[in-house]
């Protein structure tokens, strides 16, 4: 009785809030935008799962296999590989983006001569296409034009050519990142140090806190916020990393990414565990957002 | 805030002179590795492969521009970019500014649910989608055409997009939108003859940065475009390599060609492309 009587008065509520004209245009210019996200991205990741739990291909549907798919993307060394790959890159690159990016934040958060070229010079790096910037940097670390290592063997820290060697193009795949991204973490961790009173600062050095008392109870605690946000967003794209190591080292480098890139397009024989990869992405993905917003309580209000 | 010059005394110089040392490091790591390889690109082949490499250049050559110009693939490649990052953007803000209206300034309910999916989106590993895009798109028969490629950029620059209006529509004046009802004009009214025309600088910020976006991506690009008629720059320079051998000089010039209308965008428009992109952060 009780859950009918219920479900009538929401349906009645729902019905309210169509007949309304001005809500019900609301709605009509919420909706194109949202139907095409949910058939271009929502169902797709549905499809995906479904795929992934057959022997299909990319060019006929299969039948239903169970697991196997995840079982053979376990064993793949390929995948393994792009997996550690994966998470080595995103930890290191991550971590220094950070330290360097709240670094310059902190020291450029003040009124200073040749702000704007200080901004252009955050934005340029920024607004190359990757795949171009990690181009670039190939040309730069060939062994024989390239600049760096040049200077590298002159100084005697390589020898070997650095784009011959997964563990030095890994490294290199890194450093390239910190380049590209830091100046944007900057600015982000720059937006939030500006939303702090000054005030705070101010009452904190007449009570006798010094640099480190005001960085640690006050800066940090205050741009929480801030970081959790640059951090996350860095973290999951890090995670998803494609574009760099294609550029870098032309398929030589696996990740995550460049595995589901080989199924659909490079492998026939790899489409199953490929799609498995793809599937393996978003569930990890999904639950390291989570965890910043569950565990580390960062907020996700879109309202004001 | 101006502490630092505030204080004055040796230290404060001192202090001074540590900040721009440490500025000038910064911005020649940020902008150094570009202007290294436009030097790669305007040097002869035989300084190029010189050893020890020249810092200043000695010799200057236009021939790897020319190469790279007089190429069919290359020029085609570029029309393909425009096409591309043009109509996204073109279809971004039609499809965005009505939706950030409607969510910056009407009443409706599931106004959260609504934000929480569209902003999911940019939290979405867009590799996800391929291998199941790929197969409908197959199916569709728009694989290898334009229309895989806005589609997908479409949807990815979305978010972005209305995130972006929403934030410039809320600080326009409700009082103008309210009189133009009073005089009886419609909510679609209000919105093509009031808010359009007051938010042009907000929307052209936002028509920036979505451009910018629908010129970079290569993934999407990469995985559902097979041929010289339909591939962007972003997908056809990395493939280079295949193309000529092993010509760095015309792979760093065409990276040059490519970079360089960002490069303008963004000396022009810095100090817009900076409140937009950090709009988000600080309020969120």
């Amino acid at each position: 009785m009780t859950t009918a009587s219920n479900e009538k008065k929401g349906r009645s509520r729902i019905w309210e809030e169509f007949a309304d004209p001005e809500r019900r245009t609301a709605y009509y210019m919420v909706l194109p935008s949202l139907l095409i996200i949910v058939i271009v991205a929502f169902f797709p990741i549905l499809y995906g799962i479904v795929l992934s739990l057959t022997d299909s291909t990319a060019a006929a549907f299969g039948s239903f296999v169970g697991f196997e798919n995840y079982v053979e993307m376990f064993q793949d060394p390929a995948f393994l590989e792009g997996l550690s790959n994966t998470v080595i890159f995103t930890v290191v690159s991550v971590t220094l983006e950070f330290i360097l990016g709240l670094t310059i934040a902190l020291a450029i958060n003040r009124a200073f001569r040749g702000r704007g070229l200080v901004r252009a010079a955050i934005l340029v790096p920024w607004a190359f296409p990757t795949v171009i910037s990690a181009v670039m940097w190939r040309l730069m670390f060939q062994d024989r034009i390239g600049i760096i290592q040049y200077v590298a063997s002159t100084i005697g820290i390589i020898s070997e050519p650095i784009l011959a060697d997964r563990t030095l193009l890994l490294i290199a795949a890194i450093l390239v990142d910190v380049w590209k991204t830091t100046p944007f973490m900057a600015l982000l961790l720059l937006a939030g140090l500006q939303v702090i009173p000054n005030d705070v600062y101010e009452a904190a050095r007449v009570d006798g806190a010094n640099v480190y008392q005001r960085f640690f109870q006050i800066t940090l605690p205050l741009l929480k916020g801030a970081i959790l946000v640059a951090v996350l967003f860095r973290t999951l794209d890090s995670y998803r990393v494609y574009d760099l190591f294609y550029g870098m080292a032309q398929r030589e480098l696996e990740s995550l990414s460049t595995y589901v890139y080989e199924g659909v397009r490079i492998s026939q024989l790899q489409f199953g565990p490929g799609n498995a990869a793809a599937v393996f992405i978003f569930v990890t993905s999904f639950l390291l957002a989570l965890f910043f917003i569950t565990v580390l309580g960062m907020r996700t209000s879109a309202e004001e | 805030m101006a502490s630092a010059t505030a204080r004055g005394g040796s230290g404060g110089v001192l202090n001074l002179v540590l900040f721009y040392v440490f500025l000038v490091i910064f911005v020649l790591a940020s902008v150094l590795p570009l202007i290294w390889v436009f030097k790669m690109s305007i040097v002869t082949k035989s300084e190029l492969y010189a050893s020890p490499p020249t810092i200043v250049p000695n010799t200057l050559s236009t021939a790897e521009y020319a190469q790279i110009f007089s190429d069919s693939a290359f020029q085609k490649a570029l029309i393909n970019s425009t096409i591309i990052a043009s109509v996204t953007t073109v279809i971004c803000l039609l499809l965005g500014s009505i939706a950030a209206y409607s969510i910056a300034r009407l009443r409706f309910r599931f106004k959260a649910t609504v934000m929480t999916l569209i902003l999911a989106i940019s939290f979405f590993p867009a590799v996800a989608i391929i291998a199941p895009l790929f197969i409908q798109y197959s199916q569709l028969g728009i694989i290898n055409t334009y229309a895989s490629v806005i589609i997908t950029d479409t949807v990815f620059a979305l978010p972005l997009t209305i995130w972006l209006l929403v934030a410039f529509f809320r600080e326009l004046p409700r009082d103008l939108e309210d009189a133009a009802k009073v005089d009886g004009a419609t909510t679609i009214q209000a919105f093509r003859k009031v808010i359009v025309p007051l938010a042009a600088p907000g929307v052209f910020t936002t028509a920036i940065l979505t451009f910018i976006y629908a010129w970079n991506e290569f993934l999407f690009a990469n995985t559902f475009l097979f041929d010289q008629s339909t591939q962007p720059v972003t997908v056809v320079i990395p493939n280079f390599a295949t193309i000529y051998t092993v010509d760095y000089g015309a792979q760093a010039a065409a990276a040059v060609v490519v970079t360089v209308p960002l490069v303008i965008l963004v000396l022009i428009f810095q100090r817009r492309i900076v409140s937009g992109l950090t709009a988000g952060a600080v309020k969120g």
